[in-house]
């Protein structure tokens, strides 16, 4: 009979009520985009379509050491930052149906969510525009003298971007509360970081720029929510800036366009990667640690797909946006053609 | 009413509203030690401190999206240009992301920032440091661009600008700063964005005209006065939202248009006020709206072929001349 392991090591410092929100939340995540796939097949969802499915642990690692009044802001791969800091997922489903009653109206789409009322600043589909614009979120934070961080999700593709260096050096230089959580999936589209970097190790540009940085493992949402922890605790203390880069994989392709994502890589890579499964991984590190029972987590996954019928039935029923709110929001104060 | 330089008034501008709201800070290249590369924002770095005027280095994107983030999360910056010419490196931030982030956000954020500094023809300057900047911005939903001609507006202006909720573009004029005029000293006058101003009355044409072209408008103004045409002139001041009304209400009285602008010609200003008088006016023209436009070429160094690629004074009488009928046809 093989040895039990010892319960703590399993899963160390995390309760069953962590346990359950964490592996709540992933699940939400990975139904939410598996819906969000299903619907862009039927056409209720049009454009560009990314999927967070395999990078789960990441936003909800990462989420979880934050406080409500921190400020989350991401690219366009960003349906799971926005449910993991809190978004209501029936605006969000309805947003990327375009239906009026969607977080931005109808009128931001899958890859410009924002929820002012969980502090998710959105929702950027430039590659690297973002990462200047959280130096200036933790520049606010300073100026008024609080003690919120701001994390920014990013992908491998930002890092050779000259926005990015401009903002390690910014935030560096000012001492700026700002936790840059690279999502390194090691492809920008069909790009791999070998054919885009010098310098592969995307953590070690923070060392030039002498900002504390790290490589965690992407795939376990409590080494994210470690090293996160780490980087926020120490930019609450003292404004210092993070670099953290999660090595993760994205099990579909690119975007809806790209569904199979085959081209540029090998099916055996793929299901090699798929053996890494965030949530597959944690449930079972739960499970084998005794911290919530096959019931528990049946009950789990059954209230997840119950809210995200729920999120469905929700954005079929909103309405298309009126005709009149193509010239609203454009101006603060101005809503008619200027 | 004080004397002040533009320079002084938009100095001046920056100071009041700065004691005014703790939440407006100065941002951008050389704008605290050096006070300011044209000197715009002299004194403030000692009446405000390092943490509300804040020297950057040169990253043109990176500190216009510091200002865009910041302004997401309740602060009012004044992001400086050291010349509009640079702000092409941060176009990205203005264009995809200050101008967008209130309609892409269904109005959950609002991104009250003024991006500032000079542009327009300087002196020599070659190709790259003298253009006239405003058309890459007046073509985007989402920003208000403003053009200050007078002390005055610059000073009116500038404040109404850092009051407004949305970005601004805000492009004043190397060739400016050491002009004089009139300026109220009450900190609470504001000129609202949108508003043109009638600079003088006139009866027989409309002549639309800012900044330095303002300038030549107004001498053209008095040289043709003796031989009876009397000329008004009509500054827009905010080129979006553009005060279409009032150079409509204008033209309905004079009959006559000709527009003024200092940058190339092609796709200009002049061409969207130009369409607009005759979409709106048609029937009350009595000749074609005639622009005179900078030439379609890049600003060139020597001092004649620089003279050539922005309108002249002749070139703006001739026009006026012609539609009023009076060039000898
Ligand atoms: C400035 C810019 N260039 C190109 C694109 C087109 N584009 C969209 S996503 C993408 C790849 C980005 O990859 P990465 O940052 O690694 O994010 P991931 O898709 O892997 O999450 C590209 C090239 C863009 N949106 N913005
Ligand atoms: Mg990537």
């Amino acid at each position: 009979m093989a040895k039990p392991v010892p319960r703590e090591s399993l899963v160390p410092g995390v309760d069953a009520g962590l346990a359950r929100r964490l592996l709540g939340e992933m699940l939400l995540i990975r139904r939410f985009e598996e819906k969000a796939a299903e619907a862009y097949t039927l056409g209720k969802i049009g454009g560009f379509l990314h999927l967070y499915i395999g990078e789960e642990a990441v936003a909800v690692g990462a989420t979880s050491v934050l406080r409500p009044d921190d400020f989350a802001i991401s690219a366009y791969r960003e349906h799971g930052h926005c449910l993991a800091k809190g978004a209501d997922p029936r605006r969000m489903m309805a947003e990327l149906y375009g239906r009026r009653d969607g977080l931005s109206k109808g009128k931001g789409g899958s890859m410009h969510l924002f929820d002012r009322s969980v502090n998710f600043l959105g929702g950027h589909a430039i590659v690297g525009s973002h990462l200047p614009v959280a130096a200036g979120v933790g520049f606010a934070i300073k100026y008024q003298g609080g003690d919120q961080v701001v994390v920014c999700y990013f992908g491998d593709g930002a890092v050779p971007q000259g926005e990015f260096h401009e903002s390690m050096n910014l935030v560096a230089l000012w001492k700026l509360p700002v936790v840059y959580l690279c999502e390194n999936n090691r492809y920008a589209m069909g790009t791999s970081t070998e054919r885009a970097l010098a310098q592969t190790e995307i953590w070690k540009f923070g060392q030039t720029y002498g900002i504390p940085s790290e490589r965690v493992d992407g795939m376990d949402v409590l080494a994210v929510r470690e090293a996160v922890g780490r980087a926020v605790a120490r930019a609450r203390a003292a404004s210092t800036p993070a670099l953290i880069e999660a090595d993760t994989y994205r099990f579909r392709g690119h975007s809806m366009r790209d569904p199979a994502g085959a081209v540029y890589r090998t099916r055996e890579e793929v299901e090699r990667e798929k053996q890494r499964d965030p949530i597959v991984l944690f449930r079972a590190r739960v499970l084998a640690a005794g911290l919530l029972a096959e019931d528990d987590v049946r009950a789990i996954e059954k209230d997840v797909s119950d809210r995200i019928d729920e999120a469905v039935a929700f954005a079929d029923a909103s309405p298309e946006p009126p005709a009149e709110w193509l010239f609203t929001d454009i101006y603060t104060d101005i809503s008619t053609e200027a | 009413m004080a004397v002040l330089t533009y320079r002084e008034a938009l100095n001046l501008a920056l100071r009041e509203e700065m004691r005014r709201d703790p939440r407006v800070f100065v941002i951008g290249e050389e704008v605290g030690l050096y006070e300011g590369a044209y000197k715009v924002t002299q004194g403030l770095l000692k009446e405000f401190g390092a943490q509300r005027v804040v020297d950057t280095p040169i990253a043109e994107s990176g500190f216009t999206g510091v200002g865009i983030g910041a302004a997401m999360v309740g602060l009012r910056p004044v992001v400086e240009m050291m010349t509009f010419n640079f702000a092409l490196v941060a176009v990205d931030q203005i264009v995809n992301t200050a101008a967008k982030i209130h309609y892409m956000s269904g109005g959950q954020y609002r991104v009250p920032l003024v991006i500032r500094g000079p542009g327009g023809p300087a002196a020599q300057l070659g190709a790259q440091h003298s253009q006239s900047m405003e058309s890459y911005f007046y073509h985007v939903p989402g920003l208000k661009v403003v053009r200050p001609t007078t002390p005055m507006d610059a000073k009116g202006l500038l404040k109404a600008a850092i009051r407004d909720d949305n970005p601004v573009i805000f492009i004043e004029s190397e060739t400016l700063y050491n002009v004089k005029g009139e300026v109220p000293e009450d900190p609470e006058f504001l000129i609202p964005l949108g508003r043109a101003i009638v600079r003088r009355e006139g009866t027989d044409v409309t002549l639309v005209a800012y900044m330095g072209m303002m300038y030549r408008a107004m001498e053209v103004a008095e040289e043709l006065a003796p031989e009876g045409i009397s000329i008004e002139l009509v500054d827009p001041r905010t080129l979006r939202p553009m005060d279409a009304e009032t150079i409509i209400g204008s033209v309905r009285k004079t009959h006559r248009a000709v527009v003024v602008e200092a940058g190339a010609g092609f796709a200009g200003m002049g061409s969207e006020i130009a369409s607009f008088i005759t979409e709106r006016a048609f029937d009350d023209l009595d000749a074609p709206v005639e622009r005179v436009t900078g030439a379609n070429a890049p600003m060139p160094y020597a001092r004649n072929l620089e003279r050539l690629k922005t309108p002249s004074k002749e070139k703006i009488a001739a026009a006026v001349r012609r539609v009023c009928g009076t060039n000898g046809g």
